[in-house]
């Protein structure tokens, strides 16, 4: 599996990363293949026509895809675990039959609308509404910040049904691209991870049907929250495999790059960079594959998780700028990959649980303790 | 890599916890302040089998993994760094060449005794002029037919004076030094012409002594040289290799244990009316405290795995060392700004921990020379 992902990765993914950062768009073509292949269905079981590959194995594809490009990497990791995961698991044997398996070949694309413009880490004061009016939900409100919204064409969509109850109040929705009443908003300008299709959703009466609630009344933020733990080790398998795709490139310059007459790997200014680069990223995969493979016997791994996450997002931001620095001028251009390495790894340090949250997971559960 | 322990592990490490709490906790301040080692508390270690932890029984020891004796120097430093550099030293760096150069009979002999711990153990390398270049060592080896005449003299040698064998090395053959002109040694503290020299003042591991020993005409018998005539100096490199797991082991349990002690406090400490750990400045301190520690861990184990599973782990060990003593001495730092003008006095154990965390980037090869050996392997590829 991993050899075939990694095969993928360099052959197809590879050669397209720089053209999909330059123009930002999203590479549905590829997504298709990747799609027909079976990437994007995973650790989506055989009967819901997925691979049924376990949760490591899945946790190495996006390290794999993310080598190649981040971009790519994101779109499979936010299609999988929060697209068709949570209805997998919350959705009535009608959804899972009638989604589940065109998600998992890639005839359907998902994304996931949580995040809203005041409602980020404290992701429970979400205001978008949905009231039930008869056989529809009516959704008022937006969300922002949702990666693969651009094609999208399933979305899962956390509103509050009873604001007076708070977290308790949140219901989740299977909302379809073409719902009367939502819409496609602007797109996002970003620093990095450019053609991952980053919009705004709009609500304005949206017609939704009620046999489109997951789960129940009620229960969007335990859906919201349920697969955090795995979503943050994603997380963290992508940044590793940005970290190491910087750190290779890295060290072939460092080999082939001639200064004052030798090697600039032949100094121990730029071996010790490499060194450290190397050590952060080992700790960084010792860290993600403990936790994936605890969440993978069913063992609790929260505070793994966030660990892996964290350490595996600030060792991505340290290998690559120092990457950047390795290469010189040249790093800073966009003739080599490296400062797209570098302005990918960012966005790690803040999605899926900025660091300074993951931070507050591991301190409470130190302090409970 | 499998990342739950087995349940071997998981006895050893309770074994070594409540031993630890017991045993040797209560007296390590004291031990720090007179800079006294206890023969008491390595003989009760050496009666519940951790002297010898990964060697086969048939030369007395426990037949158990590298893993789990890693795990019983980071328990025993948790609590007393001078007692897991003790046994760190014992294990890896005076049995190991033992055990994989020594004869049948140099095993029988010598490194029974050390995994039985009837016996201390100790290794000289370093010297006055030969710190990192190991190499340039001065003391000389000369080939007198039926024994070996050693002279010169090794510093910093940890267990010196305490223990009974020593594996040193010296040069056979200035010509080639590195290049097969060195040779490894077993020398007994009774041997004519071996004296101890002078015991070192040291910022930490003051439980832990450290001297200098001397060779005089020093008379080696033929059958304690160990491996064969010009590979010592490759002997004291592997030999260092699986020294560090040890270190890296020691390091992360001085991490561990000034954050054991920095949760607690967090806790207790109230100021601005509400405990201290309500504050996120402190709640993220510990949270990388902790995060730190996990991935040194890691290393750790990875590294005492590989060498377990008798696979290559230079470049593992290296890592192991090299990031675990340097999280050590951050995490050292950060447990005594936790505890405040609390954690500068000798009343808290905090200030200990960080004087006896330094040496971790220090001996057994700096975090330079790590660095060193890991481009090398990096650069190789």
């Amino acid at each position: 599996m991993q050899q075939m992902v990694r095969d993928f990765a360099q052959n197809e993914i590879a050669p397209l990363a720089a053209e999909i950062d330059r123009t930002d768009e999203f590479p549905l073509e590829l997504v298709k293949k990747m799609g027909s292949l079976g990437l994007l269905g995973i650790p989506v079981p055989e009967e819901h026509d997925g691979v049924g590959a376990d949760f490591v194995s899945y946790m190495l594809a996006i390290e794999e895809v993310s080598y190649a490009s981040a971009s790519a990497g994101v779109i499979l990791a936010v299609h999988t675990s929060v697209g068709t995961m949570p209805i997998l698991k919350f959705g009535t044997d009608e959804q899972k039959s009638k989604y589940v398996p065109r998600l998992a070949t890639g005839e359907l694309i998902g994304a996931f609308g949580l995040t809203e413009p005041s409602a980020g880490s404290d992701a429970s004061s979400i205001r978008t509404r949905a009231v039930r009016e008869g056989d529809v939900y009516v959704l008022n409100g937006s969300k922002i910040f949702i990666t693969n919204g651009e094609v999208a064409d399933l979305f899962i969509v956390f509103a509050a049904t009873d604001p007076s109850l708070g977290a308790k109040g949140v219901s989740a929705f299977i909302v379809e691209r073409g719902t009367p009443g939502f819409a496609i908003g602007k797109k996002e300008h970003k620093m990095g991870m450019n053609g991952s299709g980053t919009v705004e959703l709009v609500f304005d009466n949206a017609q939704v049907p009620a046999t489109q609630l997951l789960g129940r009344e009620g229960e969007g933020f335990t859906i919201a929250m349920s697969n955090l733990d795995g979503g943050r080790i994603g997380i963290g398998a992508q940044a590793l495999g940005i970290a190491r795709a910087a750190f290779d490139a890295a060290r072939e310059y460092a080999k082939q790059r001639e200064q004052f007459g030798k090697q600039i790997a032949d100094f121990q200014g730029v071996q010790f960079m490499l060194a450290d680069m190397a050590t952060k990223i080992e700790a960084a995969r010792l860290l993600i594959y403990q936790a994936a493979s605890l969440r993978e016997a069913g063992l609790p791994c929260s505070q793994q998780a966030s660990m892996a996450k964290y350490y595996a997002s600030d060792a991505a931001m340290q290998v690559t700028t120092d990457a950047v620095q390795l290469f010189g001028g040249y790093g800073y251009s966009k003739e080599y990959p490296v400062e797209r390495f570098m302005r990918d790894a960012k966005v790690t340090q803040i999605y899926e649980g900025t660091n300074q949250i993951q931070r507050v997971v591991v301190a409470k559960n130190l302090l409970r303790g | 890599m499998n990342f739950q322990l087995t349940q071997d592990q998981l006895d050893i490490r309770k074994l070594v916890r409540d031993f630890a709490l017991n045993e040797v906790a209560p007296s390590a301040m004291e031990r720090d302040e007179k800079e006294e080692f206890s023969r008491e508390i390595f003989d009760k270690m050496a009666e519940i089998g951790l002297c010898g932890i990964p060697w086969p029984e048939e030369y007395g020891g426990a037949g158990m993994d590298f893993v789990s004796y890693v795990i019983a120097v980071e328990e025993l430093s948790r609590v007393c760094a001078s007692t897991g550099v003790t046994l760190s030293v014992q294990t890896s760096l005076a049995g190991w060449p033992i055990y994989a150069f020594g004869t049948e009979e140099q095993k029988q002999t010598y490194l029974r005794r050390l995994a039985e711990g009837t016996s201390i153990g100790a290794y000289g390398l370093t010297e006055p002029g030969s710190g990192t270049d190991a190499g340039g060592m001065r003391t000389t080896a000369v080939d007198k037919g039926d024994h070996w005449v050693l002279n010169g003299s090794k510093i910093f040698i940890t267990n010196g004076g305490v223990a009974d064998i020593y594996v040193v090395f010296a040069v056979t053959d200035p010509e080639k030094r590195t290049r097969g002109g060195i040779t490894a040694f077993i020398v007994e503290s009774s041997f004519e012409g071996f004296s101890v020299g002078k015991k070192e003042k040291k910022m930490g591991i003051k439980s832990s002594p450290t001297t200098e020993i001397v060779f005089e005409n020093c008379i080696v018998p033929k059958e304690n040289q160990l491996g064969a005539l010009g590979e010592g100096f490759k002997i004291a490199m592997m030999t260092l290799d699986g020294g560090r797991n040890g270190i890296a082991a020691q390091a992360l349990g001085i991490a561990q244990g000034a954050l054991d002690h920095s949760v607690d406090y967090a806790k207790q400490r109230n100021q601005f009316k509400q405990s201290i750990s309500n504050f996120q400045a402190i709640q993220f301190k510990l949270a990388d405290m902790a995060t730190e520690i996990e991935a040194a861990r890691l290393l750790t184990y990875q590294a005492a795995w590989l060498e377990s599973e008798k696979l290559p782990y230079s470049q593992a060990s290296a890592m192991a060392k090299v990031f675990a003593s340097e999280v050590a001495m951050k995490v050292t730092t950060e447990a005594v700004q936790i505890f405040g003008g609390y954690g500068y006095t000798r009343e808290y154990p905090v200030e200990r921990f960080m004087r006896d965390a330094k040496i971790t980037q220090i001996y057994e090869g700096t975090s330079e020379v790590q660095r060193m050996v890991i481009a090398r392997h990096l650069l190789k590829e």
